[in-house]
């Protein structure tokens, strides 16, 4: 029997059914039944965490070097080389770091430990010293201390409490406390406006991520449950805006009547985009899809004479309750219900519409899921081939799920309109899709609760940070990739199933297909 | 007439860069199958430091034929390196850790990469956009004639453009040879195939699309030096711009066919000119896309496309 304490050179291994043997007996008294593993020592482990991270501070010294180090400003006469080598120090510094608390992280030892804790004090200590100095830092090191605590609490929770945690929340916790977390989540959002944090900032905040909800409960019909990959979503609510925003300073029509037909008018444009995208494949979906996004832009942008281009339409008429404007004044709301006049009335009245709105979203995707075209839709996601074998028809199916996921985008669009009061092309950019997209696909393609936590998150994540005017579109960049590397399923990763021959269980998201978007 | 060659040798011009750019597309598309949306922000990097380098160097019109060469050759080569760094890094931190999961994941994150790589140039470059003087004059003019108006008009073909596509034609062939005839092609060929099986027989295949990576940002990081001394200016949303239109191009020409993505390079830049310069230049975007659109409806692979045998 080879001895596993020691490192052998040369051993020679019994063979066949003597091997098996003596493996199981091993494997019986705890030993390795694999001979020639060394246990690293903490000297060793170390050093090699010190090389991966300098390899990956080498790394990021020529990544950084001309776009950090360098930086070209604009002078007279043309453009002039300004050298920012502290700048650069400070990255690669962050980033040798940053790559040594996370290599020493995952570690299994209080050793390691004592090097994260280490590393940690080191970087604080530089912070320190340069703000003593006057040196702006403070963005670089607040990320490179999260940096360092996260590795020290990952390191502490992974290892004695990870365990348990998982444990009690998949047995019973989170599960059963799934069911409750759709009415409580309405609940919370019906009695929003009255909450006593509720000012008026806040009631924005919350229109802004009811607004995405929608979206993203739109764009999980075309994408979670019909499996087509549709990039151009904002076509649709661009199209929803500008048209209620047309109609109704053109017509003079008022919000309840625009809105139908600005929904009407979206749908329209999704049955007109779904018909060239039959036969396409996901990526050539997405690319014409993607490509519809930017004409409708386009078009908006340069068709001065009907849509404004880039001066936009404005004086948008307000939504009114049954004919009651909320204005100052005679005859309006605050009067006729005795109130003190306040704006935030009629934030509150826009907040309701459009949570309104978002469960009608919710409660028409539901129902169709249970309707005849809700399971074509998910059965034309999970195989298009078997889907047309059993006599559906993914022509139609395909033009529904566009046409109705269309209708809610052309509805948020309106709803849009109306609460800015003014629309131009700015505003549907291909941007605005990818961060629906992501809303959708970072809740959880197909799961109506993924989609507002990943609302909630990111939209008021992004709001959150509005005094770091600059980096806030970088750090949100970054928080995609993160969070998509870390939860590939999305946040939400089990899935109700549709159809069910005895008991409903929650499955696996990974049992569910993404869709090729056949 | 000389409008039209006018027109033409315009339209070649800015379809080769696109079709340098799109080449990077096609190429990951082949062979991990996944849309690579951040590569238009490694052409926007490239075309950044290759400018960081230029103006580092102090490089203006007035200096000598010799020094212009060797300095734009460092320039090249210097953006080379480091945009395939940038090509290396953004595969391993958005690709790699998906490579078995789902199609929307990866698309995800190279959304997120992309934007991260626009802001982090806005961030540390300035927003505003960065001209530089034209550094490489002169021309070759080809015929001269009247228009019905009696205005006389001459096709000419500047000694950039010449550079743009005599460089296109030598980097296309050099690739051509590097994917049929050597084994790091053959391994990017047989990756593209059958992953598993090329592994079985050997080849690494985390290698090889890393070099598949890298050999598309060096391919994108030349376009973004042509592109710098083309146009004269370059800002932090170049990449977007120029990324969305190429990747049409390389649809356009069939993703995963490498003489495809230049075609449907040439086609995008051919169609984006002849319609600004006969109809309006506000709506060239619309008509390239327009075009893809009717193109992917008849022809649903692409012009050069494989169409994809789905196995039941």
């Amino acid at each position: 029997m080879a001895d596993a304490t020691q490192p052998t050179a040369v051993t020679v291994r019994p063979e066949g059914a003597q091997a098996k043997r003596e493996d199981r007996a091993a494997a019986l008294e705890g030993e390795l039944p694999f001979e020639g593993r060394r246990e690293e020592t903490f000297g060793q482990r170390l050093l090699s965490a010190l090389k991966d991270a300098g390899v990956a501070a080498l790394l990021a010294l020529v990544l950084f070097l001309f776009l950090i180090g360098a930086r070209t400003r604009i002078e007279t006469g043309g453009l002039d080389i300004e050298w920012r080598w502290e700048g650069l120090f400070v990255a690669v510094m962050v980033v040798f770091f940053g790559r040594l608390v996370f290599s020493t992280a995952w570690a299994k030892d209080r050793t390691r430990f004592a090097v994260a804790g280490g590393v940690t004090l080191v970087a604080a200590a530089i912070f320190f010293l340069l703000r003593l100095q006057g040196e702006p830092a403070q963005w670089w090191f607040a990320a490179l201390a999260t940096a360092g605590a996260v590795g020290l609490v990952r390191n502490r929770v992974g290892t004695r409490y990870g365990a348990s945690i998982r444990q009690a929340s998949g047995s019973l916790g989170l599960r059963r406390a799934f069911t409750f977390i759709g009415p409580v989540l309405i609940a919370f959002a019906i009695l929003f406006p009255f909450m006593p944090f509720a000012d008026r900032r806040v009631l924005d905040l919350g229109i802004l991520v009811m607004t995405y909800v929608m979206l993203g409960w739109g764009l999980n019909i075309v994408v979670g449950l019909a499996g087509l990959l549709d990039l151009g979503y904002v076509a649709f609510y661009a199209v929803g805006a500008y048209s209620f925003a047309l109609l109704a300073t053109n017509f003079d029509l008022g919000f309840w009547i625009c809105l139908p037909l600005a929904g009407i008018l979206a749908a329209f444009w999704g049955v007109i985009l779904g018909f060239p995208v039959l036969r396409l494949r996901g990526d050539y979906l997405a690319i014409v899809t993607l490509a519809f996004g930017e004409i409708i832009r386009v078009v908006l942008l340069n068709w001065y004479e009907v849509t404004g281009g880039p001066d936009g339409v404005s004086r948008i008429p307000k939504p009114t309750l049954f004919g009651i404007e909320f204005r100052r004044g005679e005859g309006n709301f605050a009067d006729l219900f005795g109130l003190e006049y306040s704006s935030v009335h009629r934030f509150i009245f826009l907040y309701y519409i459009i949570l309104g709105l978002a469960l009608l979203t919710n409660f028409v995707t539901m129902r169709l899921r249970r309707l005849p075209i809700g399971r074509a839709w998910e059965a034309l996601r999970e195989d298009e081939i078997a889907c047309r074998s059993l006599g559906i028809n993914t022509t139609t199916t395909k033009l529904t799920a566009f046409s109705i996921g269309a209708m809610f985008g052309g509805f948020a669009g309106a709803f849009f309109a109306t609460r800015q009061g003014f629309i131009s092309p700015e505003s549907f950019t291909f941007i605005e899709s990818a961060i629906i997209l992501a809303i959708v696909v970072l809740g959880g393609l197909g799961s109506q609760v993924g989609v507002v936590i990943a609302s909630v998150v990111m939209i008021g994540g992004f709001e959150l940070f509005r005094e770091f005017e600059e980096y806030r579109m970088l750090v949100f960049g970054l928080a995609m990739v993160l969070i998509m590397v870390w939860r590939p399923r999305g946040l939400i990763s089990s899935r109700e199933p549709s159809a069910v021959l005895k008991e409903k269980k929650m499955i696996g998201g990974d049992l569910v297909a993404q869709g090729e978007g056949h | 007439m000389e409008y039209f060659i006018q027109q033409l040798i315009n339209g070649l011009t800015l379809g080769s860069i696109y079709g340098l750019i799109a080449i990077g597309y096609t190429m990951v598309y082949g062979i991990i199958g996944m849309i690579n949306f951040a590569h238009g922000d490694v052409f926007m990097v490239g075309a950044f430091i290759a400018l960081a380098v230029i103006v580092a160097l102090g490089l203006t019109a007035a200096s000598g034929i010799g020094m212009l060469a060797l300095a734009l050759f460092l320039a090249l080569v210097v953006s080379m390196l480091i945009t395939s760094a940038w090509g290396w890094t953004v595969e391993r931190m958005a690709y790699r850790p998906l490579r078995g999961s789902f199609r929307l994941a990866p698309l995800i994150t190279a959304i997120g990469m992309s934007i991260t790589l626009q802001n982090f140039v806005q961030v540390s470059q300035g927003a505003r956009n960065k001209p530089i003087e034209p550094l490489i004059r002169g021309g070759v003019e080809l015929s001269r004639g009247t228009t019905a108006g009696g205005v006389t008009i001459g096709a000419t073909i500047s000694t950039m453009q010449i550079i743009i596509i005599v460089t296109t034609i030598v980097l296309m062939t050099i690739f051509s040879l590097i994917i049929a005839k050597t084994p790091l092609g053959r391994a990017q060929r047989a990756c593209e195939q059958d992953a598993k099986m090329a592994s079985l027989l050997g080849i690494n295949v985390d290698r090889t699309i890393s070099l598949t990576f890298v050999m598309g940002a060096a391919l994108a990081s030349v376009a973004g030096l042509m592109f710098l001394l083309y146009y004269g200016v370059v800002d932090f949303y170049i990449g977007f711009l120029a990324g969305v239109k190429a990747f049409t191009a390389a649809v356009l020409g069939g993703i995963g066919s490498l003489p495809g993505a230049m075609l449907g390079g040439l086609l995008i830049g051919l169609i984006e000119v002849f319609w600004s310069g006969y109809f309006t230049i506000e709506y060239k975007d619309v008509a390239a896309f327009s075009i893809l659109a009717i193109v992917l409806i008849f022809l649903p692979s692409g012009l050069l496309g494989k169409p994809e045998v789905e196995k039941v």
